[in-house]
């Protein structure tokens, strides 16, 4: 069943992404940012967990998990180290898919040759 | 009103003149015109086919690696993300992304696309002032704005005592 759920809730975050796009007229860069922040303030109200279980990976591949992970990490340290967790923790959660990114793409511009 | 037709042949040249708001309305009707219902059904197909991956991966790291869902949440973006950088590079992602507009745009490998594609783009430049300078031009917003809006929780949360519960 988190199969189908994986499936709607993930193709509904694109919906409202390409309804920015498409009718707000926003650029990708706009769009993405939103979202991002939409995902943030969705975890700050405790809203994004409920559908991460719900939705499995519907919810947390979504760029909109990406905010939901920074609030996450900034969280659970300020919950263990105080105050200054808020600075730490930020990326604690988001660090794989941000250093998978940067290392693999750095790779991919070692390895392929430039078009044209 | 058009106020650079000239007093003389003022008559004449009214035709032609154009205000802006002429020239907004005939550009729009020349606009191609965008499906708007039409790219939902392509994003929504193709999102949720990204996220049922993501699922079907997340499936196979606990089943046979004995993970729980939140420990295998970060190996399954990391693996989505070098999917995404291998089609990236084959220059497949950008054709899907063509058809898929934000479907393909909002999942995390769009994300990782963005940061290959700047990348790839860049080579030209050299390494350090190329690659390395450029690669987060378009991926660079998300992790500003993601940062910020995290720190102001972070700080709602410290400035009313709320300790980091959620």
């Amino acid at each position: 069943m988190i199969f189908l759920w994986a499936f709607v809730i993930g193709g509904l975050f694109c919906v409202v992404g390409q309804i920015m796009f498409d009718v707000f007229k926003l650029s990708p860069a706009h769009t993405m940012s939103t979202l991002v922040v939409i995902g943030a303030v969705m975890d700050a109200v405790g809203w994004y967990d409920p559908l991460v279980k719900f939705a499995g990976a519907g919810a947390s591949v979504p760029i909109t998990s990406f905010g939901n992970s920074l609030v996450h990490g900034a969280l659970t340290e300020l919950q263990r180290d105080g105050w200054i967790g808020v600075i730490t923790g930020i990326f604690d959660v988001t660090s794989a898919g941000i250093s998978a990114a940067i290392i693999f793409s750095f790779l991919a511009a070692l390895v392929v040759r430039p078009k044209g | 009103m058009s106020t650079k037709t000239k007093s003389g042949n003022g008559g004449k040249q009214k035709g032609l003149s154009l205000t802006k708001q002429d020239y907004k309305g005939i550009a729009k009707k020349h606009e191609p015109k965008t499906n708007v219902l039409g790219n939902c059904v392509k994003a929504f197909l193709v999102g949720g086919f990204i996220c049922f991956l993501g699922q079907c991966i997340q499936q196979i790291l606990m089943t046979s690696f004995g993970m729980t869902a939140k420990e295998a949440s970060s190996p399954t973006v990391a693996l989505l993300i070098i999917a995404s950088i291998i089609l990236t590079s084959l220059g497949i992602y950008d054709k899907i992304s063509q058809w898929a507009g934000a479907g393909s745009a909002v999942p995390v490998t769009g994300f990782a696309n963005s940061m290959c594609s700047s990348a790839l783009e860049s080579q030209a430049e050299g390494l350090v002032l190329g690659v390395g300078a450029n690669m987060f031009r378009l991926a660079g917003s998300v992790i500003v704005f993601g940062v910020v809006a995290a720190f102001i929780v972070g700080m709602i949360h410290v400035i009313f005592g709320l300790g980091g519960v959620h």
